[in-house]
């Protein structure tokens, strides 16, 4: 079966008076339903590579193959729609808009794309907080909420469209230890149950322990030898 | 409701205070447009309609707009005529065979005339001489063309048209002479010619000037007096549709050869002052909505930079770069939609109270209320315009947000 995402020979070169290399050479494939982590150390290029990986940024050289489709050749619109359809993020800064309630921004992407009818999206984002033990919250503004369901609402939300592959930064970076568990149950069940695909970026072992893979990126490049 | 529009709602609602500054500006800007506009639009068609009713809508006098042409011009007009030393007739001035010309005239529909041959007398009574403007007039026809019988303080028209050696005078003239109902003058004429008329009634128009040097007697005996006799040098013309004038005035003069002048064209100098006049208003009111306009683009650009990150994880779920746009252009046109709605009913209001204002313009004896206009082209401009800037104003920080890049933003973050 062919990779649902693959990186050929990927590099992020920020141009500037003093160019800066944020990732370089990175070549990889990840399989439909798999969860795999990316860690390394603090300014390696891991958030970087995520966004290479997540159509946000493009490559200065190599090429992105989403489902086997060929991402270089994408202008804006379509790298939207791919983004709309395809992806779902998770940021380490849950990156809720605060003027929304909780269920409101759960419903976002659901009407951007505007394929449901208004009580459909409104079902599906119920249906969503459930899942993820948020039915209580949904009227609730982001700042009235915890850290952890914060991230939960985050996930609902990068879930909403149902894309195939979740991109996380460091989904568990400021969680305790209870929350972070709980988060990181979610997203091995996504894998598990629901075969998404799941590419977190993070500095836990705990977290990294619970994936099928452990990608370690030194300097802005792939490193086999890397443990934490 | 759309999600852009939702969003777009959103900003504004939660940012009440420069929503509402903005809107204010919007507002204010429109409603004073409108009360500017209703006043100078009003003032200028209450002046026009003065000249309508005043003046005569179409002169037609003894003169020709263009030489006369050589016959043999006329008979060979491609041919190389130069005819030169051409001593011209002295003929009698006037128009010529002026009844045949009158009943032509007359047949064009929606439309009075009245014959009137002008010349200029010396006036002398009890020692004093004065020169005035003695106009041979017809009465039953004069009535048809002229409001002067309205602005009779004694006397009338139909005793002039009774009394062959009546004259009409001004109460200015009246005052000056010291002239009162029945009083006999004498009027000469440059050719020497002398009659003896009688004050048969007077007129105040309000108009000094023409209270002091207009006088009118029947067309025969001007003519007598003038020595021209079956001679009138102009036609007054009246019609039902003051606006067609120009066009009727050029039936007539193509018709007759005589120079015929609608009022548009005798007032073209007071028309283009109008015509300035407006340009200055809708200068000044349009500035004035140009300003609001900053209002809004100030408070457009600051949601903008407050939300970047919002603008940031917007485009990260798939939002394109034209959504974004939306959501800022929306809400311009939604303060431009309000503050026109809300511009064009104080405006109305400030019409209402202008309309009853009263003042008393110079030269007149009774108050009259502000002349207010209430055509609905000017709320289409006031609302048309206070759009267009309010959309200007919101173009240039939509733009700026459809070009945020996320990942700009997730790296300061990061
Ligand atoms: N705008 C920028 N200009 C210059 N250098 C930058 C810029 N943004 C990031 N970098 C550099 O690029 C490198 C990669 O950054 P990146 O955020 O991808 O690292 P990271 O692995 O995610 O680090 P962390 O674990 O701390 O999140 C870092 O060395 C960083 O200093
Ligand atoms: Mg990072």
């Amino acid at each position: 079966m062919r990779p649902i995402l693959a990186a050929e020979r990927l590099g992020r070169v920020l141009p500037g008076e003093i160019p800066v290399t944020l990732v370089q050479d990175v070549t990889l494939a990840v399989e439909r339903g798999e969860f795999v982590v990316i860690m390394g150390p603090s300014g390696s290029g891991k958030s970087s590579l995520l966004y290479l990986l997540g159509l946000l940024d493009t490559p200065t050289s190599g090429r992105v193959l989403l489902d086997g489709q060929d991402t270089s050749g994408f202008g804006e619109d379509e790298l939207a729609a791919t983004r709309l359809r395809k992806l779902g993020f998770v940021f380490q800064f849950h990156f809720l808009l605060a003027e929304f309630s909780v269920l409101d921004n759960v419903l976002l992407p659901l009407r951007r794309l505007g394929v449901l009818t208004e009580d459909a999206a409104r079902r599906r984002a119920r249906e969503l907080l459930d899942q993820l033990g948020l039915s209580e919250h949904g009227h609730k503004r982001p700042y009235q909420i915890s850290g952890g369901q914060r991230q939960r609402v985050a996930i609902a939300r990068a879930l909403a469209n149902d894309p195939p592959l979740i991109l996380a930064d460091e989904p568990t970076g400021n969680l305790d230890t209870r929350a972070a568990a709980n988060v990181r149950q979610i997203l091995r069940d996504l894998t598990r149950a629901f075969g998404k695909t799941v590419i977190a970026v993070t500095h836990d072992l705990t977290f990294a322990g619970a994936a099928d893979r452990r990608i370690g990126i030194v300097d802005g490049r792939i490193d086999p030898d890397w443990r934490a | 409701m759309s999600i852009r529009l939702a969003i777009a709602v959103t900003h504004l609602v939660n940012r009440k205070r420069p929503t509402l500054v903005s809107l204010t500006g919007i507002v204010l800007g429109v409603a004073f447009f409108l009360a500017v506009s209703s006043l100078m639009r009003g003032s200028e068609r209450d002046f026009i309609k003065r000249l309508i009713d005043n003046s005569p809508h179409i002169t037609v006098s003894d003169e020709y707009r263009n030489p006369q042409l050589q016959p043999a011009v006329v008979r060979w007009p491609e041919g190389a005529v130069e005819v030169r030393r051409v001593k011209p007739l002295t003929e009698v001035r006037g128009i010529r065979g002026h009844a045949r010309k009158l009943a032509f005239i007359e047949s064009l529909p929606g439309l009075r005339a009245a014959p009137v041959l002008m010349g200029s007398v010396v006036l002398t009574f009890a020692g004093r001489i004065e020169g005035v403007t003695l106009s041979g007039i017809v009465p039953a026809k004069t009535k048809g063309v002229s409001t002067i019988e309205e602005k009779f303080t004694q006397g009338s028209l139909d005793a002039l048209a009774a009394n062959p050696n009546g004259i009409v005078i001004g109460v200015g003239l009246a005052k000056k002479f010291g002239l009162e109902m029945g009083s006999v003058v004498n009027a000469a004429s440059p050719g020497g010619e002398v009659r003896t008329l009688k004050v048969v009634g007077m007129f105040r128009t309000g108009n000094a000037n023409y209270d002091e040097t207009q006088t009118f007697a029947l067309l025969k005996r001007v003519q007598g007096l003038l020595d021209r006799p079956n001679r009138i040098n102009r036609f007054i013309i009246q019609l039902d549709d003051p606006y067609a004038a120009r066009d009727v005035a050029a039936v007539i003069e193509e018709r007759t050869g005589y120079k015929s002048v609608s009022w548009l064209e005798a007032s073209e100098d007071l028309m283009s002052v109008l015509l300035v006049r407006n340009l200055i208003m809708y200068s000044v009111v349009s500035a004035i909505l140009v300003v609001a306009a900053f209002g809004i683009y100030n408070t457009i650009s600051t949601i903008v930079m407050e939300k970047t990150h919002d603008i940031a994880i917007l485009k990260s779920m798939g939002f394109h770069a034209r959504d974004v746009r939306r959501i800022f252009l929306a809400e311009g046109v939604m303060l431009g939609l309000i503050g026109s709605l809300l511009g064009l009913a104080l405006g109305l209001g400030l019409m209402a109270l202008l309309a009853r204002v009263e003042i008393k313009p110079p030269g007149a004896t009774e108050l009259v209320h502000l002349p207010i206009y209430w055509g609905y082209e000017q709320y289409l401009l006031a609302a048309g315009f206070a759009l267009a800037s309010a959309v200007g104003a919101a173009y240039l920080p939509a733009r700026k947000a459809g070009r945020v890049q996320p990942v700009t933003i997730l790296r300061g973050m990061g």
